[in-house]
């Protein structure tokens, strides 16, 4: 069965909108990251539709590079966590908050 | 299939950046406490050789790797701001890294991996190594902003820059993949062809581009996408502060503009006026934020906001006088950033002193250092006899030149406004008595060797500028 591209991109802006709500009402500074995740994941369901659309390859290639990236964030945002967790004992994003925004 | 050797002299300065950071990771588990400082070295001599390695692609220009980097007067320009920023910032971490006891190897090999990404972004020519290019710069200066690990304000900065920068990466990754799906490539000529032409879904792309709009935005910490700015600054490490006001800020900026006036060009009808109104919103609240700060780094940040603001107006002006103009104002900028940083990371000792108060009297106490931040924040108003001065004059000029009258004003009446701050600073050292317990620091031999350059060219630049003026002229991106 043939899948229009607009449903993937449909779905794609939805999981976007859930990761920007995610990460603007999330009070958990992991919950954060995971809404970070799943933005990045969004993305790489529009490349990989618009890739298949275009029948091109280098959008599902562009994927690879985005996967990379996201597990080196992943490893530095979680050493920033893991540090912060250490001199506080506490993750919620509220309690950070020595500088004034 | 074989890499031509042309191909590799295209990149070289990055290639020569690579292989030192790689020494400085590889040699730093062998060296005993007392002799870290070497790092140090085998960073400054990396720094200075890839300075020297960028002659090869002046000497090659073209595109290399398949179109993915395109070496031109453009990139060549930048390629030598951004290596002399990551040399000067070398230097002033000498004193910084051993007084706090922080660890250097590492440090500086992060600081040199930044540099490879700040260079791919300048030459880049498509959007995939530009995205990679910025993620190397970004992931490294997230370990360096909350390099003092037991520091809360360093760990709080950190967090902000890291979740912050990957909600801005976020979504420009997303335009991108808009631009994708819009004209089915990713290289920045054959967008603007495409877009050009009428193909593609001209709604998709046009979402594609303000989405891109607020990444790059965020990076360059335009209003309203500013707010981490304050607390980055302050948290980190001064010297890190410096480098990230003057390196990351220079190199999205190239991307920034390479972005849009080769691949967007087609759509300039619908960005110029997006970024019009942005370099209003950052100027105003840039310098009205900084009236408000009495501590010196969060002023210096509010007044970098400010400047990224100047920035635009030339950006605004759309034209290739607009180009140079921003490359000789990033020079300038550059210049005393580096240079105001590093008397900052200096009297605060240890990040104990950031408040303004705290200079009260410094000219007592160091007179020298405190003549080089009167011309430093001298040269950030725009006094003349001061880089800072030619570069908001041209900035000026290619903005009239537009006619964007309108924005020039706005950026005049605010170049007057933040006068109040500079020289208040200004007046502090001055005219106020000392407040006692500091304690003279005598001023280490780098700091006076960074101090010396940064001095000489922020005057140099405003007594002759035409040789810098000259060499941006000549390295202005095409205009169709």
């Amino acid at each position: 069965m043939h899948v229009p591209l607009s449903y993937y991109l449909i779905l794609s802006a939805i999981l976007f909108g859930l990761g920007v709500l995610g990460f603007l009402l999330k009070r958990n500074i992991i919950a954060i990251f995971m809404s970070l995740e799943l933005m990045l994941n969004a993305v790489n369901l529009s490349f990989v539709a618009f890739s298949y659309a275009w029948q091109q390859i280098s959008g599902q290639i562009f994927v690879f590079f985005v996967i990379v990236v996201a597990a080196a964030e992943a490893a530095v945002g979680l050493a920033i966590i893991i540090m912060i967790f250490r001199n506080r004992a506490s993750l919620n994003i509220e309690r950070i908050n020595l500088m004034k925004l | 299939m074989s890499v031509p050797v042309t191909d590799l002299l295209r990149i070289l300065p990055e290639l020569v950046l690579a292989v030192f950071g790689t020494l400085i990771v590889l040699v730093e588990p062998f060296l005993r406490r007392t002799q870290k400082s070497l790092t140090g070295y085998i960073a400054l001599i990396g720094a200075l050789l890839a300075l020297l390695s960028t002659l090869a692609p002046a000497m090659y220009p073209g595109p290399a790797f398949n179109g993915l980097v395109l070496v031109d007067g453009f990139s060549i320009f930048f390629h030598f701001l951004l290596l002399m920023i990551t040399t000067l910032t070398i230097v002033a971490s000498f004193r910084y890294l051993e007084r706090e006891g922080l660890p250097q190897g590492e440090f500086y090999a992060l600081l040199l991996f930044a540099t490879i990404g700040m260079g791919l972004m300048a030459s880049g020519n498509e959007l995939v190594l530009v995205f990679l290019g910025l993620e190397t710069v970004s992931i490294a200066t997230y370990v360096l902003v909350g390099f003092r690990r037991t520091e809360v304000r360093s760990n709080e900065a950190a967090m902000k820059y890291f979740l912050l920068g990957s909600f801005a990466t976020a979504f420009m990754l997303y335009g991108i993949a808009l631009l994708f799906g819009a004209t089915g490539t990713t290289f920045l000529p054959d967008i603007a062809r495409q877009l050009a032409e009428g193909g593609g879904m001209r709604t998709l792309a046009l979402m594609g581009m303000g989405l891109l709009f607020v990444g790059l935005g965020f990076k360059l910490a335009l209003v309203p996408f500013q707010a981490w700015v304050p607390d980055v600054y302050e948290g980190a490490p001064t010297p890190v502060t410096a480098f990230l006001s003057a390196g990351p800020k220079a190199a999205v900026l190239a991307a920034f503009l390479r972005i849009f006036f080769t691949a967007l060009e087609p759509l300039s009808g619908s960005w110029v006026w997006v970024i019009w109104a942005t370099a209003i919103l950052t100027m105003c609240i840039g310098n009205l934020g900084a009236l408000m700060q009495d501590n010196i780094k969060r002023m210096l940040a509010y007044s970098s906001i400010a400047h990224a603001g100047y920035i635009l107006i030339a950006f605004a002006a759309h034209s290739e006088l607009g180009i140079a103009a921003v490359l000789f104002y990033l020079v300038a900028y550059a210049l005393m950033k580096l240079g105001a940083f590093s008397i900052v990371s200096h009297v605060s000792a240890g990040e104990a002193h950031q408040s303004i108060d705290d200079y009260a009297g410094l000219h007592a106490r160091h007179p020298l250092l405190a003549a080089c931040l009167t011309v430093f924040l001298l040269s950030l108003i725009g006094i003349p006899l001061t880089g800072g001065f030619f570069g908001k004059l041209y900035i000026f000029t290619a903005g009239i030149d537009a006619n964007l009258m309108g924005l020039v004003i706005v950026g005049v009446v605010n170049s007057a406004l933040s006068a109040a701050y500079y020289l208040r600073v200004v007046k502090v050292m001055y005219m106020s008595e000392p407040q006692g317990n500091l304690a003279v620091v005598p001023v280490p031999a780098s700091l006076v060797f960074v101090l010396t350059l940064t001095v000489l060219g922020t005057i140099g630049l405003g007594v002759f500028p035409s040789p810098i003026l000259q060499f941006a002229q000549q390295s202005v991106l095409p205009l169709p």
